[in-house]
This record gives structure tokens, sequence and C-alpha cells, in this order.
């Protein structure tokens, strides 16, 4: 199990909902599987944004080579490829067909309130695809699989 | 130190380096394979304004437009939300095929660079590079230094078929395969960063965009300037996000265009170390340079021949060596001993004197001449064990000790004596012992003991030798030699034919059965060796622990072994062999002999032999199924009596195994020898050596003597001498 701390918790308005020792939070797993695209490894980043589409904070980066961040658009370019985001929450890359699974505790006031996880990929050779996957965080969609658009043949978020 | 850098990356790397080999051979024809079915661009050229217009005409929902490096267009969109990829032809923008992705290359390319195992398969594919690498490189100098310097690296290869192959094939791969290992090596350090490739700070992104409705692709001026062939990559704006952008990708650059205005908002051009990064990418992978591909494939082909024949051939000469207990470094020894060995029976003498001195309570070291340092830090004496090869010349592990010699720095602190191995009968007894002896006092050595020669491995002359040495070093040492004799194998007489009696020359040809070996025998090593035509079987005559050679006339090919034996007066083994009767057997074993024996190629052959000598040289002729002109000058007694293989040399005339049979007999009315008939041939012969022939001649030294001064008179004309032909080993002897 991984507390998620870091900018997410520290710059927004929810920060203080996110720490764990101050408000209610409840561990939430994140499953992805990925479509059988047949290339390498995909890089996929797993981040927050607020109703507006404004960048809250990273949950994963699945991937582990900084130079290929670029590919992984708008979380670049919201973060201007800022490696202090990613700081301590990196795993391997996930290979085609595969899945993966993290699980973190995060904080109530995440849910219901418009917030939305955003997932980009990208693979070597392939097309890069921001925003594979975006959904709403709702309690009512937890466990409710999510189909992306190039890379990610379901998304689930349980609580 | 050279050759340890080549062995051990070689074994413990080898099915490593291998199996990249191998993957990279068949990715290497990938780019090749991938130039077939590129639409043609029309004439004059198409910009990427123009192309991406078309294409996104035909694709709604594009998402982005590559250009593979092998030419293609391709168009990646989405189709009712399913990603789809498609080859466009860029004149028309229309779909060609659906575009596959060849998974199987995505496959063989993981597995080529990461074994499959992600970060830790690509170290462990970079260590294989690199040992790749040191192999290329270390196996270059070694060539370099076994043909006799950088300028002779392409001269024609030497030694048993496995060195000629592993040479050869490494001369024809070494450029291919240092090129893939260092590039390879680049890109795994640019993938962990080590080296910047220069990709990762892309362009910044801009920090505010027009905001207004997008503009039709085709009216976008920044593309309109940029010819298709430059394009990389251009991906389409986020639908439905007006803060987005075009983002392009060029051979020059990388930049974003605002999707309102399609004016550029920021651009950078590649830095050098992108360009060197690309560039070095291309090399290695042949991708855009399809041909350099196919080259860098064949090289890598070659890489799975010489791992089998480098291992084979350490394998043997660790067998060949005897073990050697207690075997010091040569920086902390306080005794080195070189050998100079072309069979390996000096090494037995070495042995014995490497045990007693140890015994003594020295530390030694004991390696072959040829690997004479520039300098033995702890040495206080140096014992050089030489045996003589041929006529004079060095043996094989001795034969770069002279231009070693050239390197050692300065005078030694050490005291050296020399010890010579040959045999009495020959003319230049232990001369390669006396060069080396008068070597080293030119360059001022102080001697232990005087140079002394050893006639025929005679382990009395030894342990006398080893009395005046422990003199030398008032200390009490003691040589008790033991010959040791390799691994015999029971042969058995089949059948003999005699000749010569009636002109005093008894001679038989004898033929021995090969002994059936086991596949445990086979597997082991314990099997009889296979054998080639003029290689030398060893034969131990009961009652003696010394073995007398003889030239095989067969190769184990023919399924047999013979030899052509000439009786002496009072000669113990050969009189021993004449009297073996068909069943009865023999205690033999074979050595090779790989400078006596035609080169390859189709050029013609001229074999000389008189008497027995034409043992080897009918093993040739026997051999020669593909019909090379061979031509033979053979000299006997008389025909009627010695007339050797007679029956079998008319009957190879028919088969064109033997283009012209000379023959020159001493004891008939009109007598001659070989010498004449090759003075009466010289026209025929001259032109022979200018189209490439090798002259190859085995008998007894007088004979071989007459024919070498023959061939300086037939030569004088052109220039030539025998010397330079021999130097080109184009012209061997095999002496008795």
């Amino acid at each position: 199990m991984k507390n998620r701390f870091g900018k997410l918790a520290l710059t927004t308005a929810i920060a203080a909902s996110m720490l764990p020792a101050l408000a209610a939070a409840r561990p939430v797993t994140l499953t992805t599987t990925l479509k059988n695209y047949g290339g390498g490894g995909a890089y996929l980043v797993l981040y927050v944004t607020d109703a507006k589409g404004v960048y809250q904070g990273t949950l994963w980066m699945a991937g582990t080579h900084g130079k290929f961040y670029r590919y992984l658009k708008q979380w670049f370019r919201a973060t201007r490829g800022n490696l202090a985001e990613v700081n301590g929450i990196t795993g391997a890359s996930v290979g085609s067909g595969r899945s993966f699974s993290i699980k973190l505790d995060l904080s109530d006031a995440l849910f219901d309130a418009g917030y939305k996880l955003h997932i980009d990929a990208a693979a070597e050779n392939f097309r890069e695809s921001p925003s594979d996957v975006v959904v709403p965080l709702t309690k009512a969609g937890a466990g409710k699989p999510v189909r992306g658009r190039a890379f990610v043949k379901s998304f689930t978020y349980s609580m | 130190m050279l050759r340890q850098l080549h062995k051990y990356p070689g074994i413990i790397a080898a099915a490593l380096v291998v199996f990249l080999a191998l993957s990279g051979v068949i990715l290497s024809v990938l780019p090749a394979i991938q130039r077939a079915g590129v639409p043609p661009v029309p004439a004059g050229g198409v910009d990427v304004a123009t192309l991406a217009g078309k294409v996104a005409a035909n694709f709604p929902g594009l998402e982005h437009i590559s250009r593979t490096p092998s030419g293609k267009i391709v168009a990646f969109y989405y189709k009712n939300d399913q990603p789809m990829a498609a080859l466009v032809d860029p004149a028309t923008g229309k779909e060609v095929a659906p575009y596959d992705r060849s998974s199987f290359e995505q496959w063989m390319k993981s597995l080529h660079r990461s074994l499959f195992l992600g970060d830790k398969g690509r170290i462990t594919a970079a260590i294989g590079a690199a040992a790749m690498l040191i192999l290329a490189l270390s196996g270059l100098q070694m060539t370099a230094r076994r043909m006799g310097g950088w300028r002779k690296l392409l001269s024609r290869s030497r030694g048993t078929r496995m060195q000629r192959l592993h040479v050869d094939l490494a001369r024809f791969a070494v450029l291919g395969l240092t090129l893939s290992s260092v590039t390879g090596i680049y890109i795994t350090l640019a993938t962990f960063g080590v080296i910047s490739d220069g990709m990762a700070s892309p362009p910044i992104f801009p920090t505010s965009v027009d905001g207004g409705p997008t503009m039709p692709v085709d009216h976008v001026e920044a593309l309109r300037k940029i010819d298709i062939s430059q394009l990389r990559e251009l991906i389409f704006p986020y639908p439905g996000d007006p803060t987005d952008v075009y983002t392009l990708a060029t051979a020059t650059g990388d930049g974003y265009i605002d999707q309102a205005t399609g004016k550029m908002l920021s651009w950078q051009e590649h830095g050098f170390s992108q360009r060197l990064y690309e560039t070095i990418y291309m090399l290695h992978t042949g991708k855009g340079l399809w041909w350099l591909g196919l080259l860098l494939g064949l090289a890598s082909l070659t890489v799975p021949m010489m791992a089998w024949t480098g291992i084979v051939m350490w394998w043997k000469a660790r067998k060949a060596r005897p073990r050697i207990k207690a075997n010091h470094g040569a920086q902390v020894a306080d005794t080195v001993i070189l050998v100079g060995s072309e069979g390996g029976s000096t090494w037995g003498f070495a042995r014995t004197l490497h045990d007693a001195l140890t015994k003594a309570g020295h530390k030694v070291h004991t390696a072959p001449m040829n690997s004479l340092k520039p300098g033995y830090r702890k040495a206080r004496n140096m014992f050089i064990l030489a045996a003589t090869y041929g006529n004079g010349e060095a043996p094989r592990s001795g034969r770069n000790f002279l231009t070693r010699l050239e390197a050692f720095n300065g005078k030694p602190d050490f005291k050296v004596a020399v010890l010579g191995f040959g045999d009495r009968q020959f003319p230049q007894f232990c001369q390669f012992a006396r060069d080396v002896d008068a070597t080293l006092a030119e360059r001022g050595w102080d001697r232990l003991v005087e140079v002394d020669f050893i006639d025929r491995q005679s382990t009395q002359e030894f342990n006398r030798w080893g009395r005046n040495v422990a003199r030398a070093l008032d200390e009490d040492i003691v040589l008790e030699h033991v010959p040791v004799i390799p691994r015999t194998h029971v042969l058995t007489l089949i059948s003999r034919n005699d000749y010569g009696a009636e002109v005093q020359a008894p001679t038989s040809i004898l033929r021995f059965a090969i002994p059936r070996a086991s596949l445990l025998a086979r597997i082991t090593g314990r099997a009889m060796p296979k054998f080639e035509a003029g290689d030398l079987v060893g034969i131990i005559p009961p009652g003696s622990n010394v073995p007398r050679y003889y030239s095989l006339a067969s190769s184990a090919k023919d399924g047999m072994l013979e030899i052509c034996v000439k009786k002496h007066p009072g000669g113990h083994c050969s009189g021993y062999l004449h009297e073996l009767k068909p069943g009865d057997t023999i205690q033999a074993f074979v050595r090779p002999n790989p400078d006596f024996r035609p080169a390859r190629g189709k050029a013609p052959v001229i074999l000389i032999g008189a008497g027995t000598g034409i043992g080897p040289l009918a093993g040739f002729i026997r051999g020669n199924s593909k019909a090379r002109p061979m031509h033979l000058y053979f000299g006997g007694r008389d025909p009627k009596s010695d007339f050797l293989y007679r029956t079998e040399l008319e009957k190879w005339l028919e088969e064109k195994r033997l283009a012209r049979l000379n023959t020159a007999f001493s004891r008939v009315a009109e007598r001659s020898y070989v010498q004449d008939r090759i003075r009466q041939d010289a026209e025929a012969l001259r032109e022979l050596i200018a189209n490439g022939a090798q002259i190859l001649v085995c008998g007894g030294r007088d004979m071989a003597n007459g024919v070498m001064e023959a061939f300086e008179q037939v030569l004088a004309p052109t220039g030539m001498e025998p010397a330079t032909l021999k130097a080109q080993g184009r012209y061997a002897e095999d002496v008795y």
C-alpha cells in the first residue's frame, strides 16, 4: 500500500483532505488492463485534474526512463516534465495485453467533487494517446470498468 | 594479455553474443524488405500542408501522420472510437492498405535489445555488445600479430582449417561487428540517460495560443514550406481542445503550430547530440540505410561460426598442452620457462623442468615462447626450450618470439639459458635455438649456462643439462624426464604392398583400419582425431618410448590410415613395421601438420616426391575429387621394382584427379632424377606458377635441396625465388 502525499497534497484546496491523518481516506485499487496492441511496453501516467481540466497531481507513472515522458503529452504539458512530480511513484512500463494494479490511499474529498482521473499513454513506434482514459471520480462509478481510446482495454477503480 | 582478453569474453559471453548476432541478423533484413510496397511520391514533391489536407479529407478522426524511415506515409486515426492505421498514397491521400505494424518486428526487437527482461535485459545485451567489441578489437590485434604486422593483415591465413576459417571470417566481419557493437552500446547508454540523445527537452510548449477556430490543415502556412521527405510526424490537436496545437517533427527539428493561425509558435532545431544519436541509430538498425543493414547482418551471420571455431580451438589447445601444476603468473614468478614447440614433445621437457624447480622452492611461470612479455618483474632466471621446425625455422609456439623480443624493455636483470631440441641428422640441427641464443647475446642478455642441444629427445642429455643448470644455480635440482606420449590408439594392419626389394630399397605401403569409436569416446575426445593426408602419425615401436613419425598418405575420409615406409638398415621402427602381417596391431597417435597440404582454391598444385615421399602426395591426389590440376613428379630407382602407387596413379590419371605424371628413375639406362625433370619442364612450370600454383615437396633432405636448386634455376628468368614462394606459403616441404 502506498500513501499519496506530494504535490497533490500540498498545493491544492483538497490538500488537507488528502492527508490520511487529517481526513477520511480510503484505500483505492486502480486496475488498468492494456489492449493487445502488439508493441513494446507502454508508458502510462495516471493523474488528476479538476472539473476545468486543470492539473492537480500525479498518482502513478508506469515507465522509468524520464526521456520518454515527453510522449505523455498532456501530462508533460501540465507539469513541464518535472520529474519531481513522479518522484517515488514510478514503476515499470506495462506490456501489451498486460494489466497492472496499484493501491493508494485517496481522500474522500476527491470523489463526487468534479475531479477527473486521466491516463496518458504512449508506446515506442505507436501513437501517443493523451487522455486515453478520462473518468470522473465518483463513489457510484467505483468498480465500473471504463474503456480507453488507443491503449487501455479497461480501467477500474474500486474501493 | 591480449590472448586472455580474447579468450575469456569469448568463452563466457559466447552464447550471449551469438544470440545478439542472430537476432540482429533477422532484424537486419527488415529495412530492405520494408522498402517494398512504398507508394511513390509524385514528381516535384509534395509539401506537408497539401499532404495533410488530403489525408485529413480521407480520414475523419485523423490523429497523426507519420513517415517511416523506409518512406511510408501512415495515417493514424479513430473510427467509431477504434484506433486505426492506414498506409496512404502521398499523391492522393487515400488508403492504399491497412497499416499493420509487424508485431514480429516488435517482438524480435524487444528480444534483441532486452531479452524481454526490461532494463536488466538491456544491460545484459549491452554487456554482450561490449564483449563483442573486446573480441573484435583484441582479435584484430592478434591477427595482425600472427600475420607479422598490420600491413600484412590481409595476407593469406595459415594454420589448421579451423584457424583459417576463424581468421578469414573475422577479417570479413570485424568492421561490421565493431560498428554494430559500438552503436549498440551507445544506444543503450542513451536509453539510460548516461549519454544525451538530445530528446529529453522538447521545444517549450507555447504559454498562450490564439484560441480561435481551427484552420483547415492545408492552409497552415508553417507546413507549406516543408517537403514530405523531411516529415517525421505531424500530430493533430486533441479534438475539442482549443488550447492544443499541431506538434511537428521533421528531420531537422521539432515545433508547435497554432491551430487557429497556422503560425509556428515555437521551433527547436535538433541539437548536435540528437543528430549524432539519430545517425548512430541509423547505423545500428539500417533503418533508412537498408544496404548497410544487410551488410551488418551478413557480418553478424559469421558470429555463430566464429564462436564455435574459437571455442573448439581453445579447447584443443588446452588439451594439447600438458597441464602444468603450480604455474605462477608472469609477473610474480622468479623463474620463467618459455617453450617453442611444434608438436608438443618439448612441453613434456618443460614440465619436468618446471616441476623440479618448483620442488626446489621456486615460483615458476611456464608459457609458450610466443607469449614473451615486455618484462618480468620478479624473474631471476629464464629458460628457453626451443625445438626447430623444418629447415631451421621456428616451431609453431615460437614463431613470433623474435618479433616480440623487439618490444622487450631493455636488458633484463635475469639470466637466460637456451636449450635446443632437434635431430642431428638434419643439417640445420637446432638452428632456431642457435638463432635465439645469438639474438639474445647480441642484445646483451647474460647467460646462466651456455646454449645446449638435445638430440632426438634424449632423456640422458636432458638430465645432463639439468646437472649443469643445478651447478650454475648452486641448487639441488634433479631432472628426471619421463617422456609423455600422447594418448595412443590401436591400429590393425589391413594390407601391405611391397616394392623395391630388387633395388635394395624395400618399401611397403601399409594400410591400417581406423578403430571404431563409441559415441561416448567421440564426445569425450578419446576417439582417434580426424586427420588429413600430409598429417603425421607417431608410431611407438615396442620397447621404445620415443615415437617415430610418418607422413600420412590418406585422410580419415578415405576410411583407412595409410603410410609408406622404407626399411632402413638397422632402423628400429621401420624394421618393426616391415615385420607386420595383416591382423597385427600397432600403437599410434596422429599429429596435425597443417602447413603441408594443398591450399584451398582451384589453383594448380605441383607435387614433387621421391621414394616414400610420394605417400602424402598420393593422399592429396586421392582426395582431389574436384579434378583441380595436380602435377606429380615422382622419382624412384627402377620402374620395374619401386614405382610406388603405379596402378593407383594410372587410375587417378583416368579419373582426372591427377593431371600429369612425370617420373624419373635412377637405376635404368637413361638415369635421371626429379630435379632433371623439373629443369626440362621449366617453361610449363613457370606458367603454372604464374597461374598461382603451389609447390609441395616431400622426400629426403638431399632431394629437397636439389629440387629447391632446380626451382631457383627455373624461376630465375621471372625474378622470383623459391624463398618468396615459401614466405607466401606456396612452397612447402616435408623432409626427413
